[in-house]
């Protein structure tokens, strides 16, 4: 019964997304109040109807309804309930209404927090971002129904891969497209503004939280998926250049890029139909990532031919939503008006550079991604494009943005002068380098991964810290005095410096990790004993025992091992291998140490013919910090987000239009 | 979902790429092959290289390189030769040649172009400023040419 529900309101809310994309525009263009104010009401009953639809999927998971298809191909009644709970997303037609779900929810919070927009921005905004929703749920209905039922349900149900039974990876889909949909409030500000042919300080000031919202998420939800890599992979690859990273990666360097932009829109009002531009491409991205997950394409070609119903229905989505939307954007930019002209050196030009290496390497990502398709077929040459490309053509790009970051965040807006903004930075610039040198010096061979991955990262969080300095004055005043000044500093600016701190953290944690990660394999008895050299002290690995465990729903081989260092104790860690019972798959539970300075990981294998068992041992130098600087740079947005200018301003605004009839 | 699961679950398997009875003795040798085996791919795992994976084709392959390695040859040549066998789908890094060239190309070119872009927008915009005030100054000029 519930199913039925959950089918009957996905219907309805298709229904009511159908009248909403129309309905508010056309009263927007007519200027019809009513029309225009069935948006928002519409956009919570959209939310409403398809939460209903969410739930029906969760419960039917819940309650291991093995009557649902979905259910029995998916799920198992001997599995956790978490896992039950968050199984509900981990496959195709389940991921795809959790997609239109957060979808909806985005609406429901334009409606809600958007009373502040003018009434036709806001009308269309809405039908924009529900005509989305109409693709969407059509995709759902038509190809992808998650409520079927089975007419002779099975007992029990086909499981779930045993990889996805954890937290790291139950929540990162959420995470993902929260970030990934989070950009169509964008993409709907976007087209709203070209539709309505105007874009000021206003706008940006609305569309702005809404980007860094999503930033945020995107930033959580790829961390959260490199860190389940990290653990659950069994070598501590944490990023690997997959084109289901990279379909998640693009969306948030052009979002990244799409939130430095909409500043200067907010501030200077310039730049306007470059940000539009962005948003749209930002958003475009989002669509071509679920795209090549969905699709399969770039997997390989006959992947594709598999499912042809979807990812033509994708692609029909991808072309109407892209297509149309630029094609509108050919039209209308020009109509758009820059205002706001500034100098090369200038806080506009830096982040105009920023803009250019952002979405540059963004482009790369893209077209290495796409290469080997466009190979095959173009050019009949069938090759793969891995790890070592992006390596060579997208690290350039960032290590060009980190040199140029801690100067342009500080440099005025309009007119500058290098000399005066370069004041307070060349003592962390001196620093820096001598940092990369002194490493450089200390370390064996000669990758310069290393020393320039450590000078950026100093350059960076030092950098940020000394324009925060700046702001408040700090050692010029008493420290109490600085203090309070960095409290009543706008929160976007200290969300600023933060969000920058945490790239140089991530920076850090990824050249150290590249450069000076040790490994040890080996075939190790109960009793061994063996070493292993860190960056920064070694470990000694004794093997104190094997146990045979069984958990709830898999059966593991447990290792005992004892790390001590120099004598002392650093932990007991308990590798296991693992077979899950229903699905006889085979997974690695790594045992990792975490520190601040270095991580020891510790994975066993199998039983080898002459006794013993494969073993292998890494130590990885300040891993951590990739994730936590990630953890960082979200924080950063938290605090911009939190800025009371987004709350109060565009309401002030609005006020003073609405005083001005009135007079 | 289930093609990133299919890749989740060729990715999650391969915990036993590097065998210890593969390592050679060696260690300049060893970390030779480990440098050469990550630039290779997998043939039958979806973007994963020999040096991680732990499907049987990969550890024959591992073993191919480091046969070649302690018979003498040099880096390239080892490469050279899987590549003769299996094909430059083997190579994660795609060679810089012919239609490759596209896609070195690619991140440097549009780099150009964008700063190219940056620079005659930002300058035109600049133009236009001056312009207009030039313009309202030769009407004025015209106005007055007139009387």
């Amino acid at each position: 019964m519930t199913a039925e529900l959950g089918h009957f309101s996905l219907i309805l809310a298709f229904a009511v997304a159908i009248v909403q994309m129309i309905v508010p525009m056309v009263g927007a263009t007519k200027g019809w109040q009513n029309w225009m104010d069935m948006a928002a009401p519409a956009a919570m009953a959209q939310f409403l109807l398809t939460s209903l639809a969410f739930g029906a999927l969760v419960y039917g998971f819940a309650t291991s309804d093995f009557s649902i298809r979905l259910v029995a191909e998916n799920s198992h009644s001997a599995k956790p309930m978490l896992y039950k709970l968050t199984g509900t997303w981990g496959n195709h037609e389940g991921s795809m209404l959790l997609w239109v779900f957060i979808l909806t929810l985005f609406g429901a919070m334009v409606a809600l927090f958007g009373r502040n927009l003018p009434d036709r921005l806001k009308a269309r905004v809405l039908s924009v971002q529900s005509a989305v929703a109409v693709a969407f749920f059509a995709f759902l209905l038509f190809t992808s129904n998650p409520f079927l039922r089975l007419v002779n349900p099975p007992m029990d149900g086909q499981g779930l891969n045993p990889l996805l039974q954890d937290p790291g990876l139950a929540f990162h889909p959420p995470f993902l497209y929260l970030g990934y949909v989070g950009l169509s409030v964008s993409f709907s500000f976007a087209v709203a503004a070209l539709i309505e042919g105007r874009v000021d300080a206003a706008w940006a000031r609305w569309v702005r939280p809404w980007t860094l919202a999503a930033w945020m998420f995107l930033t959580i939800g790829i961390a959260l998926g490199s860190w389940w890599a990290y653990y659950e992979l069994g070598w501590g690859g944490w990023w690997f250049w997959d084109p289901v990273e990279n379909a998640s990666f693009m969306p948030w360097l052009i979002a990244a890029a799409l939130l430095h932009s909409a500043i200067v829109v907010e501030k200077r009002e310039s730049l306007k139909t470059w940000t539009i531009l962005l948003a749209i491409i930002a958003f475009s991205f989002s669509l071509i990532g679920t795209f090549i997950v969905r699709s399969g394409v770039i997997t390989s070609v006959h992947a594709f031919a598999n499912d042809p119903e979807r990812g033509v229905f994708i692609l029909a989505i991808l072309a109407i939503t892209i297509g149309g939307s630029l094609s509108l954007f050919a039209m209308r930019a020009g109509n758009l008006g820059a205002k706001g002209v500034f100098s090369l050196v200038s806080r506009e030009s830096a982040l105009v550079l920023n803009n250019i290496l952002l979405v540059v390497a963004a482009l790369v990502v893209f077209v290495g991604t796409v290469w080997p398709l466009v190979s095959e077929m173009t050019f009949g040459r069938k090759l793969s494009v891995g790890e070592p490309f992006f390596d060579t053509a997208f690290t350039p790009f960032m290590v060009a943005l980190a040199m140029v970051l801690p100067l342009g965040a500080v440099l005025p807006w309009k007119r500058a002068s290098l000399g005066r903004a370069m004041r307070p930075l060349w003592g962390v610039l001196a620093v820096s380098v001598a940092l990369g040198s002194l490493v450089m010096v200390l370390q064996t061979g000669t990758r310069m991964m290393a020393p320039v991955g450590l000078a950026l990262a100093s350059w960076l969080v030092l950098g940020s810290l000394a324009d925060l300095a700046g702001r408040v004055r700090l050692r010029k005043l008493p420290f109490s005095e600085s203090m309070h000044r960095l409290r009543h500093l706008p929160r976007a600016d200290v969300g600023k410096s933060v969000a920058h701190i945490g790239l140089g953290l991530t920076i850090f944690g990824i050249s150290a990790i590249t450069a000076w990660q040790s490994e040890d394999i080996r075939i190790a008895r109960p009793g061994d004993s063996f070493q292993i050299a860190g960056a920064v002290s070694s470990y000694d690995i004794h093997f104190d025992a094997v146990n045979e465990v069984e958990g709830p729903n898999y059966s593991a081989t447990r290792g005992d091992f004892t790390v001590t260092s120099n004598g002392k104790m650093v932990a007991t860690l308990h590798p296991e291998k693992r077979v899950y019972t229903v699905s006889r798959m085979p997974t690695t539970e790594a045992a990792i140490d975490i520190g601040p300075t270095r991580d020891v990981y510790l994975v066993i294998g199998d039983a080898q013919d002459g006794g013993g068992y494969a073993v292998r041992s890494y130590v990885k130098p300040f891993a951590v910090w990739i994730w936590f600087g990630a953890i960082v740079m979200a924080l950063g947005g938290l605090l911009s987000l939190s800025d009371r200018r987004y709350r109060v301003a565009a309401g002030a605004r609005r006020r003073q239009h609405q005083t001005q009839p009135a007079e | 979902m289930w093609r990133v699961f299919a890749l989740l679950m060729l990715l999650a398997t391969p915990l036993w790429a590097v065998q210890p009875d593969e390592v050679l003795p060696d260690p300049v040798q060893e970390a030779r092959a480990r440098q050469i085996s990550q630039g290779l791919r997998c043939l039958v795992c979806r973007n994963e290289s020999i040096d991680d994976s732990n499907a049987g084709l990969a550890r024959d392959l591992r073993l191919l390189v480091r046969e070649r390695i302690v018979a003498g040859d040099s880096d390239d040549q080892v490469v050279a030769f899987i590549v003769s066998r299996y094909g430059e789908y083997v190579l994660l890094n795609p060679r810089a040649d012919g239609s490759n060239l596209l896609l070195w190309g690619a991140g440097p070119l549009m780099l150009v172009i964008a700063i190219a872009i940056g620079l005659i927008s930002r300058r035109r915009r600049s133009n236009a400023t001056v312009e207009q005030l030039s313009e309202a100054e030769k009407a004025r000029l015209a106005e007055l040419m007139r009387d």
